[in-house]
Order: structure tokens, then sequence, then C-alpha cells
């Protein structure tokens, strides 16, 4: 199921008017644990403001004074629920919350690390680099021709290579290890170092997927006549290991690359969808 | 340049439970702080995790007239709120980068009464080339 069609469960934690907050330690490990596990929590404190509700399921945890069944009955719908949790420990409540999950159907948290560009739109000058780069169908552009991401869940983890081919330095990957792809104000030697790395891959054969395709042609070229498998191989592994250390991609992101021939044929469609959306911005 | 709402502003907390990019400690030194401030505020995940599925939480969220979030960049989560169709407001948005200061600052900034915005001025939405947020009020 694409990740925008998800359930999830609002998990509120209810300390303020005829309730007892909990102990210090407890909120934290449970608060801690919850978050880990990947829920959405509301702290209702006794100062403060907190966001107003919502139409998705909620779980609304207290030591409530007067009793959850009064609370119950006037408050509780087929989308709100809650749960006394007077006596309970951190791993009860956890546990609390984890059964009402299941219960309404929500989405089991943690199965995808979230990688996947963001594009600052304040530098983007809607160039098309990203989508003719990509292969893995990351961006498209909307009716405008403007750039867009359009399918997150088809980013390589850890790949931050988009990033590298775009001249501004507008493609973000906020979870990447260093500025100023990871969200880092844009600095002028910022700028001049991504230029650099883009002119060296085009010296190297136009950018990185051609200039594995021409590798792996000249390689197939030499090995059709040499019959070797394992130097095929051999070239290969080489290739990548060099490109993997110019682009910062994943090893294991570029072994599991298609086929040249079907580098090839991505690489067209890419350029082609490119090429449309910049004729539909000169419309 | 900072400016005090008439509302307290909302406070989020974002644990960026996916990655390993924020020290531990920072992490839960600040949440600890906030647990045991007394004070109402939001807890998620992950802002990138929902950002990606277009979470209409995000818009929520940020529900009020300011919103401080302890988060990391402040250009990451400018353009990871427009992205999911929930654009922060500049003029009403302060992030604490968890990812360069120490617990105590962010804490300090999270729990003061004024609100001082950063998000980069600029563009409000990929959609909206031309409208712009007006600039931050000037200090008071």
């Amino acid at each position: 199921m694409p990740l925008r069609d998800q359930t999830y469960l609002r998990v509120v934690l209810y300390e303020a008017a005829d309730a007892e907050p909990l102990d210090g330690e407890q909120r934290f490990q449970a608060m801690s644990r919850l978050l880990g596990q990947g829920f959405a929590l509301t702290r209702v404190g006794v100062a403060g403001r907190t966001a107003p509700a919502d139409d998705v399921p909620a779980l609304v945890l207290g030591r409530f004074r007067n009793g959850v069944e009064k609370i119950t009955a006037e408050a509780t719908t087929d989308r709100v629920r809650f749960t006394n949790i007077s006596g309970f420990t951190d791993e009860q409540i956890v546990g609390a919350v984890e059964t009402t999950r299941v219960e309404q159907k929500a989405v089991q948290h943690g199965g995808w690390k979230p990688w996947f560009p963001v594009i600052d739109y304040d530098r983007c000058t809607n160039c098309m680099q990203c989508l003719s780069f990509c292969l893995f169908g990351v961006y498209g552009a909307d009716s405008a021709g403007s750039i867009q991401v359009q399918n997150q869940d088809n980013c390589k983890t850890n790949c931050p290579a988009c990033s590298r081919v775009c001249p501004e330095a507008a493609i973000m990957f906020p979870k990447y290890k260093a500025g100023p792809i990871n969200g880092a104000e844009v600095k002028e030697e910022d700028l001049q170092r991504e230029k650099m790395k883009v002119d060296i891959s085009a010296l190297l054969g136009g950018d990185i997927y051609s200039m594995l395709r021409m590798r792996s042609e000249r390689a197939q070229s030499r090995f059709s006549k040499e019959r070797d498998a394992d130097k095929a191989l051999n070239e290969r592994q080489k290739c990548l290991t060099k490109l993997a250390a110019m682009g910062d991609i994943p090893p294991e992101v570029l072994m599991s690359l298609p086929s040249p021939e079907e580098i090839q044929k991505r690489a067209i469609e890419a350029k082609a969808k490119a090429e449309a959306a910049l004729a539909a911005q000169r419309v | 340049m900072s400016s005090s709402p008439e509302q307290p502003p909302g406070i989020l907390f974002c644990n960026c439970t996916y990655a390993q990019i924020i020290d531990p400690a920072v992490k839960a030194a600040v949440l600890r702080q906030l647990c045991d401030s007394g004070q109402s505020f939001e807890a998620v995940a992950d802002l990138c995790e929902m950002s990606a599925r277009k979470d209409p939480a995000l818009k929520r969220l940020t529900a009020g007239d300011s919103v401080k979030i302890a988060a990391c960049y402040p250009r990451a989560v400018k353009w990871l709120f427009a992205s999911a169709g929930a654009p922060l407001n500049v003029a009403c948005t302060e992030v604490l980068n968890m990812r360069e200061l120490a617990a105590q600052p962010v804490v300090d900034r999270l729990l003061a009464a004024d609100l001082v915005p950063n998000l980069p001025p600029g563009k409000a939405t990929p959609a909206s080339p031309n409208a712009t947020f007006p600039t931050p009020p000037a200090s008071s």
C-alpha cells in the first residue's frame, strides 16, 4: 500500500484537569519507547496548547481521577478511545498502544527508512537535470512543467547522487551526513564544489550512467574476444567502485543497476520526460 | 529579531527515529526536559517519514499562530512541510536544530515565551513561485 494511503494512530497522553500526572521517569520512558516505535504523540500538560483534533484514530491515555468509565461514556467514538493507565508500567502503556494500533488496523511503523530528495524551491531553477539523471522514476513534472518529487518510495536508500548533479545545490536529503545536502545553509564554496563535481562527471563521459555504459560496452567488446567472464565481472566491479567514490553512491545501489541496455532505455525515457517538461514551461 | 505572539507558540518535537543523525543524548535530553516542563507539546517519530506520505497531520501540527519545532536544519524543515502540502509560515516558525545545537539551548528556546522566526525567506510553496510570506516582524 502506498505510504500516503496508510492509517496511523495518534496517541494522546493526558495529564491536565481530572488526571494525575505520571511520574517523570515513567513519562519519559513511555514517550521514548512509543516514539521509537514510530507513533505520533500529543502530551496534554497543564500549560501550553496542542494541535487540534483530526479524523485519524486516537487513543487517549491518562490516570483519570473520575474513572475512565465516565469519560468513556461521554467522549468515546469509533475513532477515539480512552484507557486509564493508573497502575500501568511503561511497558504496559506501550502494550496498550500496540493493542489499539492492531485493533484500529493502523500501520506498523518502521518498515522504511525515509530517504528521498527534498527540493529547495528557493534555489531550484527547474533545469530538469535531476529528472534526466534519475533512472528510478523518483522525479516527475506537474502539468505546468515544474519539477516534483513524485515517487519517494522509489528512491535508493543512502544514495544522494541526484543532489550531486544539481548545479544549484537545491536537492536535499535531510538524513544525509553532511551539508549542504543535509539542509545546512548553502555557502559559495559549496556551490563551487558541487559544480566541480558535475564538471568532473561531464568530463568522464557526460554523466555517470553514460560512463558506466561506455565502460561496459568497451568491456563487452574486449571480453567477447577474450571470452573471460571473470574479467568482465572484475571490470564492472572496478567501474562501480570508482563511480561509488565519485558520487558517494552506495555500492549496493550501483550493483543493483539494470543491464546497460536497460539503463540506456531508462535514461532515454527520463530525458524525454525532462524535455517535455521544459517544453511545457516554454508554452 | 523576536516577537511575542498572543497565544503561546505550539511546540513540536521530531525524534528522527529512522536515522542516527542526531546525537541520541541531545534528543533524549530535550525530550526529558519537555516532559518535565508540564507544557503541552506534540512529538512525532520522524518528520521525513510524515512528509514522504504527505501526512495531513502536518497541517494540524502547525495549526495556530506560531510554532517552535525541534528537528534539524531550518531549510530542510521548511521544504519537508511544503512538499507535503503543509507550508510553514515563515514569520511565525522557529526551528531549533538538534544536529547543531546542544540540548539546553534547544530547550531554552522551546520554552521561551517569545519566538524568533528563522526559516529561510523566499517562496512559500513549490506551486506558487511568486508567492512569498511577509518578512518577519521587526524586533519588539
